[in-house]
């Protein structure tokens, strides 16, 4: 009984991960820009690949009986190295467009009675 | 049951990979390839952890973290190249 409910979670895991791999896929092809564009893999991707991973984790502690620390780094890095790459890849692409800077819109709130500069980091 | 959820999400990430490519031949600009690049990249992550589960074996987690390494590392450089025009100064 217990075996079956695990089985069912894994089930669940593996499912939802690869759903969301394939949103995040979606979203790189549907969408307009590449500001936009970068919301999909950097987040439903690694999602998905939070789930596979997950999933994975489950089905080898059932397997084996002890938990492996494997797939836990693997996790730990993806999570920690998706938004420092789309942060570069925004900059970069802020780079080679410059416009961009102009044509966004002012952000409305203020610092300490000072309205925020158009874009803080130059 | 993990056998047709395996079946379904293998499918899924394959129809993601060949999006990928789509949007890395096609991509309007080059940082548009660098990012289809990396999501290639995580993909195959995905698809290599799922080939495991399916063979009961954990031999392949070294290479999804050598993958997940080497992805990160090679995006950071394209980046540092089209923003400093050199990766190590």
């Amino acid at each position: 009984m217990m075996s079956f409910v695990v089985e069912i979670f894994i089930a669940l895991a593996i499912v939802i991960g690869g759903t969301f791999v394939l949103v995040g896929s979606l979203g790189l092809l549907k969408l307009p820009d590449l500001m936009s564009r970068l919301h999909g893999p950097s987040k439903a991707t690694t999602l998905g690949v939070g789930g596979c991973l997950l999933a994975s984790m489950l089905h080898f502690s059932k397997f084996n009986g002890d938990l492996s620390m494997h797939e836990l780094l693997v996790t730990l890095f993806l999570f920690i190295t998706a938004p420092v790459t789309a942060h570069f890849i925004a900059l970069a692409h802020l780079h080679t467009h410059p416009h961009i800077k102009t044509e966004c819109p002012l952000p409305k709130a203020t610092v300490d009675g000072q309205p925020t500069k158009p874009f803080p980091r130059e | 049951m993990i056998d047709y959820a395996l079946l379904f999400s293998f499918a899924a990430v394959a129809i993601a990979l060949v999006i990928n490519l789509w949007r890395l031949a096609t991509g309007p600009t080059v940082m548009d390839r660098v990012l289809a690049g990396d999501t290639m990249v995580v993909n195959t992550i995905a698809i290599i952890i799922l080939y495991g589960i399916q063979n009961n074996t954990t031999l392949y987690f070294e290479s999804a973290l050598l993958l997940a390494m080497f992805s990160f590392i090679s995006t950071v450089a394209y980046c540092r190249f089209v923003l400093r025009g050199d990766v190590i100064e």
